[in-house]
């Protein structure tokens, strides 16, 4: 009898704790999706009417940035992408005795808080700051062009910000690689190139689809980048729902949106893992 | 895209091969010549360079010194893609996420062969798995495993087939079985072998030739049965099965024989038998080739009085004695219980003979125990 109880008994922790702190919130929000104001009542004062069209209402009014989130997103996670993979690899294959060191370097930036380094990334961005006047005297960017409140600069803060949740799921999949085997492909007439397509790429794709995930869909309902180094038109979804929470006091609309970003979010992750077929990978 | 594979034949010519790393030579200006055809063993303990050589063979390390030939062709320096030379992995290698049809493929699909399908099921059959193509390699045994790793490497009829420590992983009735099978499979396909490992038995049961390697070099090359009769060393002695290695002089010489002076009592040895090359001289006589008698009876060939059975272990097939000679060294002797005569039994004073024929001599300043202290049965390479 204990023996049946047991891994029930160590699951009710965590079972509690999402209970009070994600199942409950979440249903909270779903009746607030389809409330309404109350008449004549105050501002923020609302009263539940079953009203689905709010999902209707806040998405064509939304679309826009909704769109933009995605694209902004998916962009962010392919650089992200492009720069851990051989960023891992380096460490998981030429580390050697300082492979631990790197990845504290990979992990160092969670040190100070995310706020403080996007902000700095405003700076560093800014007219003040080394890379536009670099750039303006290179010649690369003209004299009136600017880096911050642009899409460039959204990007570029999401694409670092998310980078260590690439890099480490990245490295966790190929470290797992036996050297072994690409010796094997190579001694099997395969060239360097092919045997990254063959083997490589391949047995580490867990990795890019846990790095991957782990960026687009923070990435994707990310409110932060766009505020410190957007603009008005780099407007994300993210920003939208933080408004209309916060400052219009809209609980429905800003509600709707949510579930609207989550459920858009589990489909396109539903369709992605399906895709890249991770079940099929050891 | 790449230069193609190049499609030399041949005899696999090593000349003056050598592989520094820093200070440390693994392989030391080597020397040797692989024929066409043959099974090939470079047998040694760990650390004496043979991986090194094989990887350098198979193009995975390129050599500090030397060059490497396939019949005339220098291939030195190609690629190890282009090399017309497979590897059967240590510990396999096969590729996880690809199935066992997809793993023996692999060379075939990247040289653009066309009858894939054809050249896999054959080399399946071959191996005995033909039901496992659609398998993937977790789902295999260690001994099938060994087998889908042998035919992803002669599906592509290689004109040099290298293995490292092929058996190294399986039990050892597997591993026995699979030396059997080994041997068959190369005369059946006729492909050059070259076979590293570090268990001596493994090495005699499959190859035609041997060679001993040693500290980077090579000790003594040649048949199984040249390398354990006739060693011309004292690690080859002693690492190829075991010896008694006893010191002596040489004091005269009869005909074709030396007359060898072992503590007083006088032996014969051939004069093509003996590697040494002053009067100092160690007489070595494989345990099995002794003969104990207990005083009085009659004896014939070489002779060594005055022993006494120190310890006596009944193995079966054999007993194992531990006899203790006048001068303090203990002789393992090796005895087939096949004449219906009861063991010796402890402490008993004996005599040991032998044919002249079976004693083989070394050079007198050699370490007697080079080669003995090495285990292999518990070593693992690198």
């Amino acid at each position: 009898m204990g023996k049946i109880r047991t891994p029930y008994l160590l699951l009710l922790p965590g079972f509690g704790f999402l209970f009070t702190f994600f199942i409950l919130p979440i249903i909270n929000l779903a009746q607030t999706s389809t409330q309404t104001p109350v008449g004549g009542g105050d501002t923020g004062q609302y009263e539940q009417t079953l009203r689905f069209s709010n999902y209707v209402d806040a998405f064509v009014e939304n679309k826009e940035q909704f769109g933009r989130s995605f694209v902004y997103a998916l962009i962010a996670t392919i650089l992200a992408l492009a720069i851990a993979y051989p960023l891992a690899y380096a460490i998981a294959f030429k580390g050697g005795k300082l492979k631990n060191f790197m990845l504290v370097l990979v992990v160092a930036p969670f040190f100070t808080s995310f706020l403080l380094r996007t902000v700095a990334w405003k700076q560093i961005l800014g007219e003040e700051g080394f890379v536009v006047p670099t750039l303006r005297n290179l010649g690369i960017i003209s004299q009136s062009t600017t880096l911050t409140s642009t899409s460039f600069a959204v990007v570029m803060g999401m694409t670092y910000n998310f980078l260590p949740f690439m890099t480490l799921p990245l490295y966790a999949s190929i470290d797992r690689i036996d050297p072994r085997t690409l010796e094997a492909s190579g001694d099997l007439y395969a060239n360097g190139f092919t045997t990254f397509r063959k083997v490589t790429l391949p047995l580490s794709m867990p990795g890019v689809v846990a790095g991957t995930l782990l960026t687009f869909i923070p990435a994707a309902g990310d409110y932060v980048n766009a505020a410190i180094l957007g603009s008005p038109n780099t407007k994300m979804i993210g920003n939208v729902i933080e408004s209309r929470y916060f400052k219009i006091v809209d609980y429905p609309t800003a509600a709707a949106l949510s579930f609207t970003l989550m459920a858009v979010i589990l489909i396109l992750v539903t369709v992605y893992v399906r895709k890249a077929g991770t079940e099929e990978l050891v | 895209m790449t230069k193609e594979s190049i499609s030399a034949k041949g005899d696999l010519r090593l000349t003056r091969l050598t592989k520094s790393y820093g200070d440390f030579t693994a392989v030391d200006d080597l020397s040797l010549v692989i024929p066409e055809g043959s099974f090939f063993a470079l047998l040694g303990p760990s650390g004496c360079g043979k991986t090194t050589t094989l990887r350098m063979i198979a193009g995975l390390e390129e050599p500090t010194v030397g060059s490497i030939h396939l019949g005339t062709t220098d291939i030195t320096t190609t690629k190890p893609y282009q090399r017309p030379i497979n590897t059967v992995f240590q510990n396999y290698a096969l590729f996880p996420h690809l199935t066992i049809f997809e793993n023996i493929a692999f060379g075939l699909r990247r040289r653009g062969i066309k009858d894939v399908d054809a050249a896999v099921s054959k080399v399946l059959d071959l191996v005995e798995l033909p039901h496992l193509a659609q398998r993937k390699p977790t789902q295999l045994s260690g001994g099938q495993q060994q087998r889908i790793a042998l035919a992803r490497a002669i599906v592509n009829r290689p004109a040099l087939l290298l293995l490292d420590e092929p058996l190294g992983a399986l039990d050892l009735k597997l591993r026995r079985q699979m030396q059997i099978e080994l041997k068959w499979i190369q005369k059946e396909v006729g492909l050059t072998f070259v076979h590293v490992t570090h268990d001596q038995e493994e090495a005699m049961t499959m190859a035609d030739t041997i060679a001993v390697m040693n500290e980077g070099q090579i000790e003594q090359m040649g048949s199984p049965a040249d390398l354990y009769d006739n060693p011309k060393t004292a690690f080859v002695a002693n690492f190829l099965g075991q010896s008694n290695l006893i010191k002596g002089t040489i004091s005269g010489n009869d005909g074709d024989s030396h007359i060898v002076d072992l503590f007083g009592q006088k032996i014969s040895l051939q004069k093509n038998r003996s590697h040494a090359n002053d009067q100092f001289i160690y007489a070595g006589i494989r345990p099995e080739k002794f003969r104990i008698s207990r005083l009085g009876t009659p004896t014939s060939g070489n002779i060594l009085t005055g022993g006494h059975i120190e310890d006596v272990s009944y193995i079966g097939v054999s007993t194992q004695y531990q006899v203790e000679m006048p001068w303090g060294q203990e002789l393992m002797v090796f005895e087939q219980n096949d004449d219906g005569v009861a063991p010796f039994s402890k402490g008993e004073e004996v005599n040991i003979s032998w044919e002249p024929i079976f004693t083989f001599g070394l050079r007198g300043d050699e370490d007697a125990t080079a080669g003995s202290e090495v285990n292999p049965e518990e070593l693992d390479e690198e």
